[in-house]
């Protein structure tokens, strides 16, 4: 089972929580001007990295707050948690649960 | 259940050979679909200079530890005909093929727990009957008559209040299947070679002439991806996005136990699917973990929840010993449907997004591929299951009867 650190409530069991999928997936800045294909890679097109991959977790059962997981999709190792505000890390500390 | 022994491995079923430098078609993956694709390249097409590349072994992956269900119950009429296809050429494929792969049609019954449940499965069944394809609403105490063993008693947590069940579907001995279909393959001249990673793509513009191996330079008329769960892996190789996520599934089998359960039992509510093996082992699955992981291991709550379904549903399960779990990488696709497609790079094919539900698909997946990559153009079959569905938005969204939450 993964433990996993939500920023605000600590490291939590992985059934406390509810996925989200692929991190910062922002909305189309000019939306009117997206063609079908643009559309279609915005609505269902996302990275399926095998490594480290930055993801969406809400902590479904504690504080309810949504916030950013950095985890190996190999190794299942989470790397870092992050607030929604917060940049992905750019260099993962390997071993750690925040 | 069958009582018949198990065929007898036979001393061997396919050469070895070394890759040639060229071949017409290279099928990258052989489980299951690779190794269909390759047999109706083949067989319908008379293309017989392939090669189907490996990078483990022969129908090593999923199509070695699945939990070997066939049934063709879904709900559109896109999957209700490209399914129930596949079944029909399970039905003739031991004798087609010379081998007796344990096909045995025990039959599906899909439960229903919740009142929408109910309107959902008899709202299938009525549009499987449309499609010809065999289904029945049954009521609780005729789901008890299918199989006996089920707790049907109002008083359980999600009581039974019916099931579709489709009499044809079944269960086969997978790794049989993947030998026959590699065994005839290789009697028609598809060159099977294990060991074989494919790094990279040969192109030419936008055009794929052949691809880059642990063993060399293969070149190639044309390439069909057949690789499950890495589809997405290989195709970013050849500059091609899919629509896939990658997700552990696991199962799980008990040991050996007298025969017991006469058909295949499957709970979208509950989750938990299972089936007795024709050795005696009770087979079960749940759903696909909720994040995205190539690790071939699944998470042990799911486990937990999926025994805690079984129990239930079948209390004379409560003693039975877990023997071995497994846990295996499937891609699964935004509508729950697989995609059987050309893609943006000329005489590059692919074939993915099965999600938990590949096995069953196999002759299908083979048929339609083999007539995509011979022709360059989509079977009937398969054109719905194009790529092109993620752009106009004709999804063929079977989340339901998946039968698996993915």
């Amino acid at each position: 089972m993964l433990l996993i650190s939500c920023p605000w409530c600590g490291p939590r069991d992985e059934t406390e929580y509810h996925y989200g999928g692929q991190a910062h997936v922002r909305y189309p800045e000019t939306p009117a001007d997206l063609d079908d294909r643009q559309w279609a890679e915005y609505v269902f097109y996302r990275d399926n990295p095998k490594g480290p991959f930055a993801e969406r977790w809400v902590h479904s059962t504690g504080c309810r707050r949504w916030f950013n997981v950095l985890r190996d999709t190999v190794t299942y190792e989470v790397l870092a948690s992050y607030r929604l505000d917060e940049p992905r890390p750019e260099l993962p500390q390997a071993g750690g649960n925040r | 259940m069958s009582t018949e022994p198990l065929p007898e491995h036979p001393d061997f079923l396919w050469r070895n050979p070394e890759p040639r430098s060229s071949y017409d078609v290279v099928i990258v993956g052989a489980g299951g679909h690779g190794l269909a694709t390759a047999y109706y390249l083949a067989k319908n097409h008379g293309i017989t200079n392939v090669a189907v590349l490996e990078k483990g072994w022969l129908a090593g992956g999923n199509m070695a530890r699945n939990t070997t269900i066939i049934r063709s119950n879904y709900l559109w009429d896109e999957s209700a005909a490209i399914y129930e296809h596949a079944l029909k050429l399970w039905e003739r494929l031991p004798e087609e093929l010379d081998y007796d792969f344990l096909f045995s049609q025990r039959g599906v019954l899909n439960l229903a727990h919740t009142l929408q449940d109910v309107r959902e499965g008899t709202r299938r069944a009525n549009a499987n009957r449309l499609n010809g394809v065999d289904a029945e609403w049954l009521e609780p105490d005729e789901v008890a008559k299918v199989c006996p063993i089920l707790n049907v008693s109002p008083r359980t947590r999600y009581p039974v209040l019916g099931a579709t069940f489709q009499p044809r579907a079944g269960i086969a001995k997978h790794d049989h299947v993947a030998w026959a279909l590699a065994r005839r393959a290789d009697e028609l001249g598809v060159d099977l070679i294990q060991g074989c990673e494919v790094t990279g793509f040969l192109k030419d513009g936008d055009r794929v002439v052949g691809v880059e191996t642990n063993l060399g330079r293969i070149n190639a008329g044309r390439v069909g991806l057949a690789a499950a769960g890495h589809s997405s892996v290989l195709a970013e190789r050849a500059g091609v996005r899919l629509p896939v996520q990658s997700y552990p599934l696991q199962a799980l089998v008990s040991e050996l136990h007298e025969p017991v359960h006469p058909t295949v039992v499957m709970s979208n509510h509950v989750h938990v699917y299972v089936s007795q093996a024709h050795k005696g082992e009770l087979v079960m699955g749940a759903g696909v973990d909720s994040y995205n992981g190539y690790g071939q291991r699944g998470s042990f709550h799911v486990i937990e929840h999926q025994m805690a379904a079984a129990v239930e549903l079948f209390p004379i399960f409560a003693r039975a010993h877990v023997l071995r779990t497994w846990g295996g990488v499937v891609d699964v696709t935004p509508d729950a449907s697989p995609i059987i497609s050309t893609t943006p790079v000329e005489n590059l094919y692919v074939n993915c997004g099965w999600g938990t539900g590949g096995f069953k698909g196999t002759p299908a997946a083979g048929w339609t591929f083999a007539h995509t990559i011979a022709t360059g153009e989509p079977h009937p079959l398969n054109a719905p299951f194009a790529l092109e569905r993620f752009t106009t938005g004709a999804l063929i969204d079977e989340h339901g009867a998946a039968a698996v939450a993915h």
